[in-house]
C-alpha cells in the first residue's frame, strides 16, 4: 500500500523518538503523541550512562562480553538473539549520539570516557556527567524537531492515548486519544502504531518514575488483546532517596565512581557518620561479594540492604536506611563526573554528599516485564509495535544498570523500520466504521466516570494500591501475601465502581484523566501479582524465600498474560526461552 | 515539632483561559522534608479549602519531580521556580502559588509554554547530521570543550528565565535567554557550527538579542545555574559581527 506510510508513535522518550527518526528518514509520516511535551519525558531522569563495549580502556572488553553480562545479569530469562543484536549495535549507537552532539565526558586525549557500572567488571558505560538520559533525550528531541520543521513529523503534545482502533479482523488501524486540555476524544488513522510509553512506577505509589509512568497505555492494550509478558519482574533500585512525593534515584554511577555502601556495626549507633572509625563500619556488599563489591547487580544489592536492615536490624538510627558514602573521593572528580546527582541530593535533602555520607534505601525503579513483542518489536496484534520499557524483551529477570538507554534506542531503531515495512506490505483497511465505535466507547467511559457519585476518592484509592503493591510485590514475595494482594485488588476494582470525581468540569480536568489511569493500573496490577504468585522459584528480581533457588526445569519460561474479557481477569500461558547462544549456568556474583 | 503542624497555601486559580482568576486558601498537614508538589498532592486527595468549602484538585504541570524535566515551573512567593525543588521548610507561609504571568494560563497553575519549543525550531537548535546510519565516531573534543558545552546543554526549557525577564513581553517579542544560550551551544559544536550564520540571522532584528536589557534576572532564577548572561554577551558579539559583515558585503 502507501509507499509513504503514516505511523503513529505514542510516547516521546528515547524509544519513541528513536523510532520517529528512523521512520522520517525512511520517508514515512509520523504523528507523535505524548502526555507531556516530549522534551519533558521520563528518559531525562536516567542518570549514570549508557553501555557499549567500545573497549577504549584496553581491558579486552567485547560485545560478546556485554551480551554475556546482560544475559547472566538477567538470570537467563531473556530470549538471547535480540539481546546479542542490541549489544552488537551498542557501539554504533554511541557513535551516532556522539555525532548528534551529546556532550559525553572525555578522556584527556579527547576520546569518550567510560566508567564502571553494576554487573560487569569492565569500564563499559559512556556518560554525560550524571544526567546522561537528559542529554541523550535532548539530542534525539533536537533531531525530531528538525524533522518537525521539515513537515515530516506532527506532534500531539498534551494528548493521552486511550486505546487502539481495531478492525473486524482485529488488525490495528489507528488510535483513540484524548486532548488533555479540551477533553476532546478523537480517533486518528494510521498504517501502524508504535507504543513507547515507558514504565509503570505509579502502580507502586511512590517510585523513582515520573508522574506519567502509569502503565495505562500498556494496560489498555492488554485489555484489548495484547499479551503482557513477565509482568512479575520488577526492579527495585538499591539506592534511592526516600521522599514525600516520590523516591528520587541516586544513580549506580555513584558506586561506579567508587561510592561505598555501609552501616555502623552497632545497632542504633547515634554518632555522626564521619566520626565512626573504619573498624566500626560494616561494608557488607564488599564483604559478601568480594569480586564485584558495591557493583553487584541491583537485585542482589537490594536484597543485601534488606537483609542488613530487617534481619540484622542495622538500619541507620533503627530506620530503613543505609549509608552511600562518597566523602573519600576528590571533590573535583565528583563535580566533573557526578554533579547532577549530587545536586539532587543537596537540593532535596539539604546535605552536601561531598561532605556527608548519603542516606539511601531501595525504591521501585523499573519493570523488566512489558508488552510481549517478537524480535521485530511487533506485538501479537497486527499493526501494533512496542519499544522501550513498555516492552519486555531485553532484560530478562533483572536489568543491568546503563542497559535501559541502549535498549530504548535499539528497540526504537528496530520498531520504526519494522512498522514502515509492515505498513508497506499491509492491505488497506476494510472500512472505517470501527473508528466511530471506539470513540463512542471511550466517550462513554468518560461520561460514566463523570456521572458516578459514590464515595471513593481516586487519589486515596491510588495510595492504597501503591502501599499494597510495594509491600507484597517488590523485593520479598510470599504466596500467601500475593494471593491476598489479588483479592485486595479485586476489592479496589469494585470500589473503583463507586468513585466520585471531585472535578466534573470539561476543561483540563486532571481528575478524570487520573481516574482512567487508575483503572488501568488496577487491571495491570493483577497481572503482576498473579504472575508472581504462579512463579514458584527465585530468579533475578523475583525472590521467594519459600522457593529460594532458580528452577530452570519448570520455570525457564516467559510468562504471557492475556486478558479474558468475560472473566474480567488475566489468564496465563508460558513460552520457552530462546537459549540458543549461551547455555544457562548458575548465577553467583 | 508538634504533630498537628500545618502548612498554609494560597493558590491563584483560574478555571480556563477565558475566566477571571480567584484565590483559594488551603491548609495541609506538615511533614518534614515536604515540597510544594506533595502539598498539591495532598489537596488532590482531599480538595477542601481552609474554610471547609469543597473545591476541585489543582491543575498543574509536573512529571519528573526531580528538577530535570522542566514541567512544574510556577511563581512561588512571587519567584519563578520549580515546584518540585521548592521545599516547604525554606518557604515563608502562607505559601503563595501563582501561574506564570507572561504565558497563557491553561488552568490554575498550568500555563502554555510551547513558545520555547517554537523558538528552538526558529534558531535551528540541532546538529545537522547526515543520517543515522553508521558513519563512525563524532568529532573529537577536548575535555575542556565538553566541560564548556555540558552546562549549556542542561537547560530544561522551564522558561523561568523568560518569566523573570523585564524585556520578555508582547511589546518586544523577545526570544529570551534560554534560546540564545542554545544558539551558543550549537554554534560552538564542530558540526553544529554549519548552521551558525542562520542561527545568528534568526536573532537579529525585532524580538532578537538586541532586546536584552541586561537586567540579569535570568541568571538569577535559572534552576540549573546556566551562565545565561555570558551566553547572551557571546552570542550578542557574534550577531553584531555578522551584522557588520553583512553590511559590507552588500
Amino acid at each position: 500500500m502507501a509507499s509513504n506510510p503514516k505511523i503513529i508513535v505514542i510516547g516521546g522518550g528515547l524509544a519513541g523518538l528513536s523510532a520517529v527518526i528512523k521512520i522520517a528518514e525512511m520517508g514515512g509520516q509520523v504523528d507523535l503523541f505524548s502526555i507531556v511535551p516530549v522534551k519533558r519525558s521520563h528518559s531525562v531522569c536516567a542518570q549514570g550512562g549508557i553501555n557499549a563495549a567500545k573497549n577504549l580502556k584496553g581491558e579486552g572488553d567485547s560485545t560478546w562480553k556485554h551480551f554475556d553480562d546482560t544475559i547472566y545479569g538477567g538470570d537467563f530469562l531473556a530470549n538471547q538473539p535480540p539481546v546479542k543484536a542490541m549489544c552488537d549495535a551498542a557501539p554504533g549507537i554511541i557513535d551516532l549520539l556522539d555525532r548528534m552532539g551529546v556532550p559525553f565526558n572525555r578522556t584527556p586525549e579527547g576520546l569518550l570516557d567510560f566508567r564502571r557500572f553494576g554487573g560487569t567488571l569492565y569500564n563499559r558505560t559512556a556518560f554525560a556527567g550524571a544526567t546522561t538520559g537528559q542529554q541523550l533525550l535532548y539530542a534525539l528531541d533536537e533531531q525530531v524537531r528538525r524533522y518537525e520543521a521539515e513537515g515530516k513529523v506532527k506532534k500531539y503534545e498534551h494528548w493521552e492515548f486511550l486505546s487502539a482502533v481495531l478492525d473486524g479482523n482485529r488488525v490495528c488501524r489507528g488510535i483513540c486519544a484524548m486532548d488533555l486540555r479540551s477533553m476532546e476524544v478523537r480517533t486518528f488513522p494510521a498504517d501502524a502504531i508504535i507504543v513507547c510509553t515507558g514504565g509503570i512506577g505509579a502502580i507502586f505509589g511512590k517510585s523513582t518514575n515520573s508522574v506519567v509512568c502509569t502503565g495505562s497505555a500498556q494496560s489498555a492494550l492488554y485489555q484489548q488483546g495484547c499479551y503482557y509478558a513477565n509482568g512479575e519482574f520488577i526492579q527495585v533500585h538499591p539506592t534511592s532517596i526516600p521522599g514525600e512525593d516520590k523516591l528520587r534515584l541516586m544513580s549506580e554511577s555513584a558506586r561506579g565512581e567508587g561510592g561505598r555502601v555501609w552501616v555502623p556495626k552497632t545497632p542504633g549507633d547515634k554518632r555522626d557518620p564521619k566520626s565512626i572509625p573504619q573498624s566500626e563500619r560494616w561494608y557488607f556488599l564488599e564483604e559478601w561479594y568480594p569480586k564485584y563489591g558495591n557493583l553487584v547487580p541491583r537485585d542482589v544489592a537490594t536484597r543485601a540492604i534488606f537483609k542488613v536492615v530487617y534481619e540484622h536490624n542495622l538500619g541507620i538510627d533503627g530506620k530503613p536506611m543505609v549509608y552511600l558514602d562518597l566523602t573519600h573521593i576528590d571533590r573535583r572528580i565528583l563535580d566533573r563526573k557526578l554533579e547532577g546527582i549530587l545536586e539532587i541530593y543537596e537540593k532535596f535533602v539539604g546535605d552536601d554528599p561531598r561532605e556527608v555520607p548519603m542516606k539511601i534505601f531501595p525504591g521501585m525503579h523499573y519493570t523488566m516485564g512489558g508488552m510481549w513483542v517478537d524480535f521485530n518489536q511487533a506485538t501479537n496484534i497486527p499493526g501494533i509495535y512496542s519499544a522501550g520499557e513498555s516492552e519486555y524483551q531485553y532484560h530478562g529477570a533483572n536489568r543491568l544498570g546503563a542497559n535501559s538507554l541502549v535498549s530504548c534506542i535499539f528497540g526504537g531503531f528496530i520498531a520504526g523500520p519494522a512498522a514502515v515495512q509492515y505498513a508497506r506490505d499491509a492491505a488497506s483497511a476494510p472500512g472505517n466504521g470501527h473508528f466511530d465505535a471506539e470513540r463512542k466507547r471511550q466517550e462513554e467511559n468518560n461520561a460514566t466516570l463523570m456521572k458516578s457519585d459514590g464515595k471513593e476518592n481516586p487519589f486515596k484509592l491510588w495510595r492504597e494500591l501503591g502501599e499494597l503493591m510495594t509491600k507484597n510485590c517488590t523485593v520479598i514475595r510470599y504466596n500467601k501475601a500475593l494471593q491476598e494482594t489479588d483479592v485486595k485488588l479485586c476489592e479496589l476494582l469494585e470500589r473503583f465502581r463507586h468513585i466520585n470525581l471531585s472535578d466534573r468540569s470539561q476543561w483540563a480536568n486532571t481528575t478524570v484523566v487520573f481516574a482512567r489511569q487508575l483503572y488501568n493500573m488496577l487491571q495491570l496490577s493483577r497481572v503482576i501479582a498473579q504472575g508472581a504468585a504462579m512463579r514458584d522459584e527465585s530468579r533475578g528480581s523475583h525472590y521467594k524465600p519459600d522457593f529460594p533457588d532458580r528452577d530452570d526445569k519448570n520455570w525457564l519460561k516467559t510468562t504471557k498474560a492475556y486478558f479474558a474479557p468475560d472473566a474480567d481477569e488475566p489468564k496465563f500461558e508460558f513460552e520457552p526461552v530462546d537459549i540458543s547462544l549461551i547455555p544457562p549456568r548458575p548465577r553467583k556474583y | 515539632m508538634a504533630d498537628n503542624k500545618t502548612v498554609v497555601i494560597k493558590i491563584k486559580r483560574q478555571d480556563n483561559p477565558n475566566q477571571a482568576s480567584r484565590w483559594e486558601e488551603f491548609s495541609v498537614p506538615y511533614r518534614p522534608n515536604m515540597n510544594v508538589i506533595s502539598a498539591l498532592m495532598d489537596i488532590a486527595a482531599d480538595p477542601v479549602t481552609r474554610d471547609g468549602k469543597k473545591t476541585t484538585p489543582i491543575t498543574y504541570d509536573s512529571n519528573c519531580l526531580e528538577e530535570v524535566c522542566g514541567s512544574c515551573a510556577m511563581l512561588i512567593n512571587g519567584r519563578a521556580r520549580m515546584a518540585c525543588s521548592a521545599l516547604v521548610d525554606q518557604l515563608e507561609q502562607p505559601i503563595r502559588l501563582e501561574p506564570f504571568s507572561k504565558f497563557p494560563v491553561v488552568r490554575d497553575l498550568a500555563t502554555d509554554r510551547s513558545v520555547i519549543f517554537e523558538n528552538l525550531k526558529a534558531v535551528k537548535a540541532w546538529v545537522p547530521i547526515d543520517g543515522t546510519y553508521d558513519l563512525g565516531s563524532g568529532p573529537r573534543m577536548t575535555a575542556e570543550e565538553q566541560e564548556a558545552a555540558y552546562p549549556l546543554s542542561r537547560c530544561i526549557s522551564c522558561c523561568c528565565c523568560m518569566e523573570a525577564c523585564p524585556q520578555f513581553n508582547e511589546d518586544t517579542g523577545f526570544v529570551g535567554a534560554a534560546t540564545i544560550s542554545q544558539v551558543r551551544l550549537f554554534n560552538t559544536h564542530p558540526t553544529g557550527a554549519a548552521l551558525k550564520r542562520e542561527r545568528l540571522a534568526a536573532l537579529m532584528g525585532d524580538g532578537g538579542i538586541q532586546e536584552c536589557g541586561y537586567a540579569q534576572n535570568c541568571v538569577e532564577v535559572c534552576p540549573k545555574d546556566i551562565p545565561l548572561t555570558r551566553s547572551i554577551s557571546e552570542v550578542g558579539g557574534d550577531v553584531m559581527k555578522q551584522a557588520v559583515g553583512d553590511l559590507f558585503r552588500r
